[in-house]
Order: structure tokens, then sequence, then C-alpha cells
């Protein structure tokens, strides 16, 4: 392999690793923020209980999802040095104001919110885990908003003596129209996948629980999260609707890959699955629903959807012309059909299994019920795997159907890579990373396990000490 | 002023910030094998830091981001030519910073000590090889007519970068060792303090030795200010440390390093990153920089936040600003299974 493909890879791992954190982080501090913010009204310490019981779990995901985003910040410069030249100027700004208005945020308020159990007053305590859930919605917008300007460029010039992108209109970067129904649909499928953890814990907990008390615990969990996992999904539904039409708009090869289509049709049909081959040479056996890629792409049944030949003469008049033509070589303009194919459909299908789960737990679960049987096991461990799993997939879609392109119509992948990195170095990097992560998903694995194990602990009586200054800290590490 | 020398000046403060905050950190994790006798004593130490190491690490992804922003050829040369250094710092950093969270998580004592051990490494190998990385930047390195470094892994490790480095990590030790001065009480206070009084000597001839070396080379009239400053700071540090007077000893090294760092900016400017190259180009303030509207949005957003950012860490610090013994520390380890598991 030449050192873009190795580099290609080391982004494609490093990145999806980091994004299985990244939705846990966003969508379980808004439910715990949720929790405390309960508590403080009722005072019911059932409450407190799942709190400081998901707080505990939070926190292991979250150190993999902080020193994983190092890594992010900066393989940008080390493996793709031209492509940051060629975009810094618009493309490090996002990036610079993310890490001053969202990390710095996220990583101090939850070092108080960790430690701060006895030195804050209650409300101003919950206020920290719910800036720290505003720091990960603003990371999300402004990391979102430099990946939307990659998709479809807006506000720049470019400048034909520097080779380089210029940005002239920052509010059209971070208002870009891409970014505007990404933005939902990345947060309310993260919403999805924190809830998904927070039902498949607590409603195996529930099975197991022993007293009334317990599942009283238990019971209100599984509810909540299920119910906001449902109502994500039908945001996450809707949201995908429109990025369809706007992707058709933007990038109508993104589409008819996403359907293997590969001549232009009206209506067009939506194939839920296919066998045999995707190259468009053979009849293979399909199930089909009429219109529905019309639907999709246009928003009426029998609109036209182009198909990835005629797109691909259309691209290449368009991009003949542009700086992106100087490397252009003939057959490119393609992304790997099957791929796109398969993990749109993924994509989908999990994130709807997901939710057909959780409409089956709230059934289960109706009228103080408690499901019994492996049955409940199975959907545990399913529960939160389907919609993370829906993430990796979507952003596997969304990226690989932009090949060749990093920067659509502007730069290609393969003139992104650093000029100057060698194979072996390339290799040294891809091989440590991997490594690096596999060990650590096994011990994050375990080590969540052994967590999700103990449960929500009864909370300790309170001893009133007269010597409040010398106990013991609530929280140590 | 230019608003390249805006954003020259503005990444020199974000530095010095990571420098003079996470320097403490990496001491501390440093001196883990040395000061604590037990674990209960490591603990005192990591939860000195427990609350705001990760909020002392963004001060480095800022100066990332902005350099990205800022002077994108910078950041694209200098990350891809210190290739290997940087992804041993990376890899240093995420051990390091799982450890901070996983270590107290399992009752078991081979687990902490491997975490221990992710700890003290992963604070060691970013301490020296800032350093090093610093000083290869000051005194210039291999970078063509492109803007590509050229040299390879081995160019970096001269004798003066190794100074660099050697000086970044006595200069952390340290500061971390009047940090844990500073934030504990109890004997660990006091060993801190002695052992602190002890590598004051060390750091000092190491860090005179090599500022001089970079005034001599590349360094202005304001870099030697600096400088001198930075010298006398981390002898009034001495002093201090050697008085009983923690609170100044550690603001000591606080100056010493935020000058020390702030003079090898003034002495690097208008470069960011020489070239030594015959027919290479130097990377300037000028050259490596975004365009003026890019750098006055930034200004902007700059201006507002970071006065905000400064106000809230400095509250965490405030909040957290009482000194930590081991009756503090809850007396299991909060993964001690509570009853059968
Ligand atoms: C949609 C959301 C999203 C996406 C697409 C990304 N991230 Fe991320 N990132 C987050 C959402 C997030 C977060 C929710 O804010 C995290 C996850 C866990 C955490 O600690 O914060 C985070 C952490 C995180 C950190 C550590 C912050 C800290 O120390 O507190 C860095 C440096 C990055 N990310 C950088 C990146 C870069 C350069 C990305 C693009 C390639 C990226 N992230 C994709
Ligand atoms: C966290 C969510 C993301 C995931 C899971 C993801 C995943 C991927 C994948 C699978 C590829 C294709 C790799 C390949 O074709 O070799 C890719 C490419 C790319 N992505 Fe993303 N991406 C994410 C977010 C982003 C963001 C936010 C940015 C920029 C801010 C970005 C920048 C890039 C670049 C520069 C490439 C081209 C390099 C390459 O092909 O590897 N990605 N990404
Ligand atoms: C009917 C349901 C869905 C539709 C119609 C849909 C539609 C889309 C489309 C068109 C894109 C590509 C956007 C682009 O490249 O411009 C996309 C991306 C994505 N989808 Fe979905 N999606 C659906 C369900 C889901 C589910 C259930 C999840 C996860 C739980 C999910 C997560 C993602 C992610 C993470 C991306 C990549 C980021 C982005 O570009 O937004 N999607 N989706």
């Amino acid at each position: 392999m030449d050192p873009t493909d190795i580099a290609r890879w080391q982004f494609a791992i490093t990145t999806v690793y980091h994004f299985l954190f990244v939705p846990i982080t966003i969508g379980l501090s808004a439910i715990i923020a949720g929790y405390e913010i309960t508590w403080l009204r009722t005072r019911d310490e059932r409450w407190l209980r799942l709190t400081k019981f998901f707080g505990k779990l939070f926190l292991i995901n979250f150190a993999i999802g902080v020193v994983t985003g190092i890594v992010q910040e900066f393989q940008f410069g080390m493996n793709w040095s031209d492509y940051s030249r060629f975009v810094g100027d618009i493309f490090g700004a996002p990036l610079a104001v993310e890490g001053l208005l969202a990390f710095f945020l996220e990583s101090t308020f939850l070092g108080l919110w960790i430690f701060g159990w006895d030195r804050l007053s209650p409300k101003l305590h919950a206020a920290c885990i719910v800036l720290v859930h505003v720091g990960t919605l603003f990371s999300a917008y402004f990391i979102l908003a430099a990946n939307s300007w990659m998709q479809n460029p807006v506000g720049y010039a470019f400048n034909p003596d520097t080779g380089r992108a210029e940005m002239n209109d920052f509010a059209a970067v971070l208002f870009n129209k891409v970014q505007l129904v990404t933005f939902p649909h990345v947060v309310l499928s993260a919403y999805m996948t924190g809830a998904a953890f927070v039902v498949a814990v607590a409603v195996w907990h529930l099975r197991r629980a022993r007293t009334d008390a317990d599942r009283a615990v238990y019971r209100p969990a599984v509810r909540t999260g299920a119910w906001i996992m449902l109502v994500a999904a039908l945001g996450v539904v809707l949201s995908g609707d429109v990025q369809g039409k706007i992707m058709t708009e933007v990038q109508p090869m993104k589409m008819a890959a996403a359907e293997g289509l590969y001549d232009t049709e009206a209506p067009a049909d939506f194939s839920i699955f296919q066998l045999g081959t995707l190259d468009g040479e053979k009849e293979t056996f399909s199930v089909k629903v009429p219109g529905l890629l019309s639907y999709l792409a246009t928003g009426t049944t029998d609109g036209e959807v182009e198909g990835i030949n005629q797109l691909r003469e259309q691209y290449r008049e368009t991009y003949g012309s542009d700086p992106g033509a100087a490397y252009y070589s003939p057959g490119d303009y393609t992304p790997i059909i099957p791929l796109t194919y398969w993990t749109f459909r993924l994509m989908i299908g999990l994130g709807m299994a997901g939710a057909a789960l959780a409409l089956w737990i709230l059934w289960a679960t109706r009228k103080d019920r408690v499901p019994q049987g492996k049955v409940v096991l199975a959907a545990a461990i399913a529960l939160p795997l389907l919609p993370l799993f829906a993430n990796s997939f979507g952003w596997i879609f969304t990226e690989m159907g932009r090949q060749p392109w990093a920067v659509f119509g502007l730069m290609t992948t393969a003139h992104s890579v650093s000029p100057g990195l060698t194979t072996t170095e390339a290799w040294i990097s891809l091989i440590t990373l991997t490594a690096v992560y596999g060990v650590l998903a096994v011990v994050e694995v375990r080590l969540l396990l052994t967590w999700i194990g103990k449960g929500a602990d009864e909370l300790p009586p309170d001893v009133p000490t007269d010597s409040g200054e010398d106990r013991p800290l609530a929280f140590a590490y | 002023m230019e608003l390249t020398t805006v954003w020259f000046s503005l990444i020199a403060i974000l530095w010095i910030g990571y420098f003079t905050l996470e320097g403490f950190d990496f001491g501390v994790g440093m001196l883990l094998p040395v000061l604590a006798r037990d674990d209960t004593e490591r603990r005192v130490m990591i939860n000195t830091i427990g609350p705001v190491w990760d909020g002392n690490e963004v001060w480095l992804l800022v100066a990332g981001g902005a350099t990205f922003a800022a002077f994108p050829e910078w950041y694209a040369t200098l990350f891809s030519g210190f290739y290997l250094p940087l992804l041993l710092i990376l890899v240093a950093l995420i051990v390091r910073g799982l450890a901070f969270e996983y270590r107290a998580k399992r009752p078991d004592d081979r687990w902490k000590s491997r975490w221990d051990m992710a700890i003290i490494v992963g604070s060691f190998v970013p301490a020296l090889l800032w350093g090093v990385a610093f000083a290869n930047i000051l005194r210039g390195v291999e970078i063509d007519a492109d803007l590509e470094y050229v040299g390879g892994f081995f160019d970096l490790l001269n004798p003066y970068a190794l100074l660099g480095g050697l000086t970044t990590l006595a200069l952390f030790v340290t500061h971390g060792a009047l940090f844990i001065a500073l934030k504990t009480d109890g004997e660990i206070r006091h060993r801190a303090r002695n052992l602190a009084v002890r590598a004051v000597v060390v750091t000092a001839v190491l860090a005179v030795a090599f500022l001089a070396w970079t005034q001599q080379q590349t360094g202005t009239v304001s870099s030697a200010v600096a400088f001198a400053v930075a010298a006398l700071a981390l002898i009034g540090a001495g002093i201090a440390a050697q008085a009983g007077r923690e609170g100044w000893a550690f603001l000591g090294t606080f100056v010493t390093i935020a000058l020390a760092v702030g003079g090898l900016f003034l002495a690097l400017f208008p470069d960011v990153m020489p070239s030594t190259l015959v027919g290479g180009t130097s990377l300037t303030t000028t050259n490596a920089a975004a365009t003026a509207y890019t750098l006055k949005i930034m200004t902007v957003t700059a201006v507002i936040f970071t006065p905000l950012v400064l106000a809230y860490q400095g509250w965490t610090y405030w909040v957290f600003r009482k000194r930590i013994a081991t009756h503090h520390i809850p007396a299991s380890s909060p993964a001690e299974p509570a009853g059968t598991r």
C-alpha cells in the first residue's frame, strides 16, 4: 500500500473509533443532567442514585473519548499536510473555536462535577453537568461545520497565487445548509445512542433486582430512556430525509451511489436489498419499493434521479476546469458502490431496529411489568450496539460516498496526503495506534461491564461531622 | 501591530498556558514513584491534579487548533515533519489520561501498578520531547522550498535539542514537586519540598545552559531580558522553597516557565520554523499565515472567550484550593466491590 492508503486506513480507524465514544458522551451527559435536575426538583433519592451510577459509567466512556480526540486534533497535520495547507484558512477556524468554546468548557466543568460533590451547592453542581452537555453540543457543532464544509464548500474563494482556498464568509461556513441538517441528524443519533445505553443497563438491572425499592430505581430509567430513543429516532428519520434531498442537490453522485443506480430513472425505486454484483452489469435479485428513491431524493414519488453513468460524465465536464482538474484521472468520480450501498442500508436498518427494540421494551415494561427470560438479556446487549453501529455506518457512508474528493469538487483525497510521509512512518503510526486502540477497547469494555454489574448503590447515610473540613473526599481517583 | 504578530503572540500565550499548567501535571506524574510511599500517598498526589489536568491539557489542543487556523503552513510542516516524536507524545498522552481515570477503578494491585507505570512514562515522554521539539524549531530544521520537512528522525536528536529536552524535564519535575508541596499536607508535603530544593539546583544549571545557548544562537534583546528574569525567578523559587514559602516558590517556577517559553518565542520571531537547508525556505509569521479575514475572525473570538476561560479555570483552582492529605482519601478505593459480585 502507498502512504495515501495507509493514511486513509488510519484516519478511518481512528475517527470511527473516536465516534464510538462521542455519541455516548453527548447522549449520556444530557440524560445525567436530566436525572440530577429531577433530583433537585423532587428530592426523590432514586434520581440521585441514577445520577451517580450513570455518572461513573459516563466517566469511563468520556476518558476514552478525550484521549482519542487528541489524536484527531493532530493527525490532519501529521498525515494530511497538503490538505491542511489547502484548507487551513477555513477549516482551522472552526477547529480552533471548538477548542476555545467547547473543550475548555467540557473538561473544566466535568472536573468540577466529578470532584465537586461536597464542594459546590447542589444547584451549582447540577449546572456543571449541564455545562458539560452544552460543551459537547458546541463541540459537535463546530467540528460538523468543518466537516460540512468538506461536503459542500461555501464562503471561500480559490486563490490561484497561494494555491489554497481562502475564507471570505465565516457565517456561510457556520450556517452551511449541509451543516444545518447534519447537526440535528448527528446529535439526535447521539441521543438515541446514549438513551439506548441507559435502557440496556437499566433493563438488565430491572430484571435482576431483588427488591421493589431497587426496581423502583431502574424502571423510570428504562421508561424515560426508551421514550427518548423513540422521539430521537423520529427526529433522526425526519432530518435524514431532508439530508437526502440536500445531498442529492450538492453531491448527486452520493445519492446514486447509495442506491447503486447506474442509469437515470424517473420514477426511481429503492431497493431494500440486492443479491449479486452491484456493478450495474447484471440483472440481480432485489426487493424494491417503487418510487421510494425518487421520494428520498426529490420529495416526489416520480421525480428523476440521476444515475452514476450520467453523473460521471457530468462531473468530468464540471470539474474539468476546476483546480481539481489538475488531479483528474479518468475513471474517477465514482465511490466504491457496494460500500456506499450497504453502509447506507445498515445505517437506516440498524438504527430503526434499535428504535423497534425500544418500542418493544416500552410494551414489555408497561404497568409495572418486568420482562423475563433470556430475550431481555439479548435485547440488552443488542440495544446500544444497534444505534452505535448505525452511527459508524452513517459516517462511513458519508465520507466514502464523497470519495475521491476530500473537499468536494476542490481537492482529492490522494492529493491531501503529506508529501513527505514515508510508507514506513505511515505503517508505524497505523500499527501503533491500532494496537493501542485495540488494547484500550478490551480494557474499557471489561471495566464498563464490571461497573455496570455493580449497579446503582444505595446512598451512604449522611453522617454529619462537625469537622466537615476533614472528612474524606466524596470522590477521589 | 500586524495581525500575524498578534497571532504569533497568542500562540505563544497558549503554549505558555500549556507548559505552566500541564508542566506541573507532568511533574506530579513523574514524581509518583519518588515521593509516594504507598498507594494512599500515590492517590493523594493524583488527586491534587484530579479536577484540573484535563482542562490543562486543552491548552495544547487549542494551541494546535489555533496554529492550524492562524498558520496553516506551520501546522502542516511542523506536525508532518516531527512525525514520530509527535506520535510518541500522542501515545503517551493517551495512556496517561486514561490512567488517571482508570487506576482506582479496580481493587487489584497489578492493575494499579500498571496504570501507575502509564502515568510515570506518559508524563516523562512528553516532558522530555516537547523540549526537544521546541529546541529543534528554534535551531532550524531542513525545510525545502515547498515548505516540507526533508530531514530524518535522527536529525532531531542533536545535542542542543537534547539539552532542551532535559531542561523542560527538569523544570517540570521541580514545578511538580512544588505543586505537591503546595497542595498536600503531612509527610509528603515535606518530602516534596525537600526534593524541590535539590531539584531546583539541577534545573538551574540545565536551564541557564540551554537558554544561554539559545540566546547566543538566535537571541534578541527582549529574549535576553525574558531569559534573565526567568533565571532569577528560578533562583527565587529555590530560596522560597528552602524557606518553606511554598506558594512563592511555586509562583517562581510558574514565572520561570512562562518567561522561558515566552523568551523562546521572542528569539524565534519573526520566523516560526527556520530552515537550515541551502535553497530552503524558512517559515515566517507572514508566509505561513492564514488570510487577514480568518485572523480577524479568530481575533474577535479569542478576545471574547479567552478571558472567560481564564475566569472559570481560575475559579476551579479556587474551589479546589484546599490541601489534600492521606486522611482525605476514602478508606476503600471506590472499586472495592460492595460485598460479593
Ligand atoms: C459530533 C460530534 C463530534 C465529532 C464529529 C468529532 N468529535 Fe471529537 N469530541 C466530541 C465530539 C465530536 C465530544 C463529544 O465533544 C468529545 C467526545 C468525548 C469527549 O470527551 O468530548 C470529543 C473529544 C475530542 C477531543 C478531546 C477534548 C478534551 O480533551 O476535552 C478532541 C481534541 C477532539 N474531540 C477533536 C476532534 C476532531 C479533530 C474531530 C474530527 C476529525 C472530532 N473530534 C470528531
Ligand atoms: C466522527 C465522525 C467521523 C467519522 C466516523 C468519519 C469517518 C471517515 C471515514 C470512514 C473516511 C473514509 C476513509 C477513507 O476513505 O479512506 C473519512 C474520510 C475523511 N474524513 Fe471523516 N469521519 C468523521 C468526521 C470527520 C470530520 C468531523 C472531519 C473533518 C472535520 C473529517 C475529515 C475527513 C477527511 C479529511 C477525510 C479524507 C481522508 C480519508 O479519506 O481518510 N471526518 N472519514
Ligand atoms: C430513515 C432513517 C435515516 C435516513 C433517511 C438517513 C439519512 C442520512 C443521509 C442522507 C446521510 C448522508 C448525509 C450526507 O452525506 O450529506 C446520513 C448520514 C448519517 N447518518 Fe443517517 N439516516 C437515517 C437514520 C440514521 C440513524 C438511525 C442513525 C444513527 C443512529 C444515523 C446516523 C448517521 C450519521 C452519524 C451520519 C453521518 C453524518 C452526517 O452526514 O450526517 N442515521 N443519514
